[in-house]
């Protein structure tokens, strides 16, 4: 049972690490700032999401365990509300995303 | 395992740094510094399970919620200029 557990812990950290590489590396290649914020985003969902889902999985029901969900509740909540607050300050400062040429213009903020 | 998983997040910073310097507008610094500081905190969790030592836990979540508080503030800066004059 234990080795299963193991495995499983590693498993999810392996994902998460993944994605947390995936979204780095989207955070360099995408055009334009709001891409990227779409690419950041995902380290912070489903990156650390993984990383103390398999970090919870080694603990048991310890005060560790709930320290880890505090933290990602932390992140859960304190992530979307800095890239909303990000992602407004860029809109009315007046950085324009980049739409395709012709297609439908941005809704204004 | 828990190395690799370090080893993984020490590489999104290092790529998180080079969109902060290469980063045209001020906003992408501020993505990347907020993305770096989301990392920053996994880091102080994987490392406080590697030593055995629980206590880097809360220091995450305190490390948390000032990344937070910066990111806020800074773009408060950005969008009026200043913080607020005192009465």
């Amino acid at each position: 049972m234990s080795t299963l557990i193991t495995i499983l812990s590693w498993a999810c950290l392996t994902v998460g690490s993944l994605f947390c590489l995936v979204g780095a590396a989207g955070l360099l290649r995408m055009p334009d700032f709001y891409t990227r914020m779409h690419a950041a985003s995902l380290i912070e969902t489903a990156g650390a999401g993984f990383i103390i889902l398999g970090l919870l999985l080694q603990t048991g029901f310890t005060l560790i365990a709930a320290k880890l969900l505090m933290i990602g509740l932390l992140i859960l909540f304190a992530g979307p509300t800095a890239s909303h607050a990000l992602a407004r300050a860029a809109l009315l400062q007046g950085l324009k995303p980049i739409t395709v040429p012709g297609g439908d213009q941005p809704s204004k903020p | 395992m828990l190395s690799a998983a370090v080893i993984a997040l020490l590489a999104t910073i290092a790529l998180a740094l080079c969109r902060a310097t290469l980063g045209p507008t001020v906003f992408d610094r501020l993505q990347s510094a907020n993305t770096i500081g989301t990392t920053a905190m996994l880091l102080l969790a994987l490392f406080g399970f590697l030593n055995g030592r629980p206590e880097f836990l809360d220091l995450a979540l305190v490390y948390g919620l000032l990344n937070v508080v910066g990111v806020i503030a800074v773009l408060k800066y950005f969008r009026r200029g200043n913080l607020g004059e005192a009465e």
